[in-house]
């Protein structure tokens, strides 16, 4: 069982809740892809045992073969390349590295050298792993895919994803075999559950929703969920020793017997196919 | 005119929140959202729509079967794997970057432009404001990024200011957000994550050599991290301007599409006045009137 957590909105509690899904079911494995700003094991705490470094290729020029004939920049389509003043620019940051310079090139002057662009980290189990962009660096999807590649088949795994609906998004969920959308009953959230759902949807995964931070209000939400048929898998109140709690990275399912319960139900119903 | 990107790391700190109660409170200013792939801020900022056009923002590999020979060179050289069995291109794997029509020996593919999303220009009463809705799982939302601050060139008037709502996180979305930023504030919350975020998002802004400040939203939910927030600050020499108490009337006022200004919270909205005032007394603007605050 593949689970991934996802939410549009940012900072609705994803984390709390697939954090709180690995810690309530236990024996499972936890993968944090949100990679630009990992959280899971401020929660978690695991030991980290292996961290490997996630690199790409990226192109070099021997200057002594390149004619500065500008046919690499001319072909880039990532704006990766230019050739200013006889001499070839390299923005490796921009490079999507898929070859097409080193193709071009008539005088095969452009070979390829690694270049890490963030890590992944794991426990000595890889029952927890998660990745970590490096600073400075725009593209994630590379460490996602390395995440993926570690997935286990023999342990339910749960996936925290970034927020927003983008390609990072897409490339976390897929192959799952059920998402949890998690929203906060304002009109932000409202908002943004509209465009996750429309993803999952597109997809063609199973979901259901949770509504954190839930307090009077609610009905909005609660209505398009029903008129969507959408199942709520749960709703966590808005509350202020909750909010404190997490400041302080506890968890509701650490801190009370009663979310333990609910979350591990929660999983049972996900499971056993009664949350779709 | 100086542009001013309110981001955070961490998603939900109130980046939307501190921005549209300025969107009231400061003049002569130009909006931007610059999250396209979970916009909020044109919930609270309503207008006139000035500009829509569709933005395409990648391409994508076609191959014509009528002139493929299926010698399956393009295959060996898409090194994403988006070239399936039948010689047909799958549109979400596709990077668009042309490496297997270098290679055709047959010249069957081509690139075709991919819509990605949609920007948008609205003329409204807090000032022009640009905004965009990237398209459902779409890629390149840096560059459409690029694109909706961009679109803003057009109806300058010579406003003092640009506010602009970031996204959650450091990649692309944020570098693109930030870039030709005369300051960023970041907006954080006291908790485990927020400071872990945030100082992952101040490094990437000092990466990027744009002025930093901080602000801390909720403080009171936890000053023990708040003081080592403002420790990290101290240390990192990025001025903290301010502080917003927890307040659960603003979550109320946000249900009936209310920011503090309207809901009158004036303990909140005075507190984001000073770090307004703060803000452009650093930005050391030409009009000494504390920012043109209303």
């Amino acid at each position: 069982m593949r689970i991934a957590v996802l939410s549009g909105k940012g900072g609705t509690g994803k984390t709390t809740v697939s954090a709180g899904l690995a810690a309530a079911i236990g024996k499972c494995q936890y993968i944090d892809c949100d990679v630009e700003e990992p959280n899971g094991a401020l929660f978690l705490h695991p030991q980290i045992a292996s961290v490997s470094p996630v690199e790409v290729t990226v192109p070099v020029v021997d200057a002594s073969k390149c004619n500065s004939c500008g046919r690499c920049a001319g072909v880039c389509q990532f704006h990766a390349i230019s050739v200013v003043k006889r001499k070839v620019l390299m923005f490796h940051e921009l490079c999507h590295h898929c070859g097409a310079c080193s193709i071009a090139c008539p005088q095969n002057a452009i070979s390829e050298t690694n270049r890490e662009i963030g890590v992944v980290e794991s426990d000595e189990a890889a029952l927890f792993i998660q990745g970590r962009l490096h600073i400075g660096e725009p593209i994630t999807i590379p460490i996602i895919q390395e995440l993926k590649l570690r997935m286990r088949d023999d342990v339910p795994a749960i996936l925290d994803c970034s927020p927003g609906a983008s390609c990072t998004v897409v490339q976390t969920i897929t192959g799952c075999d059920y998402c949890i959308l998690v929203t906060e009953p304002t009109p932000f959230g409202l908002h943004d559950l509209k465009i996750a759902v429309a993803l999952v949807r597109r997809m063609d995964i199973p979901f259901g929703v949770v509504i954190n931070k839930a307090m009077d209000g609610n009905e909005r939400m609660q209505q398009y969920c029903y008129d969507q048929e959408i199942t709520v898998l749960m709703e966590i109140p808005f509350s202020r020793k909750i909010a404190k709690n997490y400041s302080r990275g506890i968890l509701p399912v650490q801190d009370c017997r009663e979310w333990q319960d609910r979350f591990v139900s929660l999983y049972k119903a996900i499971e056993g196919g009664a949350a779709s | 005119m100086k542009q001013v990107v309110f981001i955070s790391g961490k998603g939900g700190t109130g980046k939307s929140t501190v921005v549209a109660s300025l969107s009231r409170m400061v003049l002569d200013k130009m909006l931007v959202d610059c999250d396209v792939d979970a916009p909020n801020l044109h919930l609270l900022v309503e207008g006139e729509r000035l500009l829509e056009t569709d933005y395409f923002g990648v391409r994508q590999a076609m191959i014509d079967p009528l002139l493929c020979s299926q010698c399956g060179l393009c295959r060996q050289t898409c090194r994403f794997g988006a070239i399936g069995e039948d010689f047909a291109v799958e549109p979400m794997v596709c990077e668009g970057c042309g490496a297997c029509l270098l290679v055709c020996p047959q010249e069957a593919i081509s690139l075709r432009q991919v819509k990605t999303g949609q920007t948008y220009v609205d003329s409204t009463e807090l000032g022009t404001f640009s905004h965009a809705l990237l398209d459902i799982g779409a890629e390149g939302s840096g560059k459409l990024v690029t694109e909706v601050k961009k679109n803003l060139e057009e109806y300058k008037k010579d406003e003092a200011w640009v506010l602009v709502d970031g996204s959650p996180g450091i990649g692309c979305v944020v570098i693109a957000s930030i870039t030709g930023a005369d300051a960023v504030v970041a907006v954080c919350e006291p908790t485990l994550s927020g400071k872990s975020d945030l100082a992952r998002l101040l490094q990437v802004a000092a990466h990027f050599g744009i002025p930093a400040f901080v602000c801390v939203n909720k403080y009171d939910l936890n000053s023990g991290i708040t003081k080592e927030i403002e420790d990290y600050c101290l240390k990192t020499d990025v001025p903290v301007i301010g502080r917003l108490q927890y307040e659960p009337g603003i979550v109320k006022a946000l249900q009936s599409f209310q920011t503090p200004v309207e809901a009158g919270l004036t303990h909140i909205t005075d507190e984001i006045g000073r770090i307004w005032s703060a803000l452009a007394l650093a930005l050391d603007t030409e009009k000494k009137d504390e920012g043109g605050i209303a």
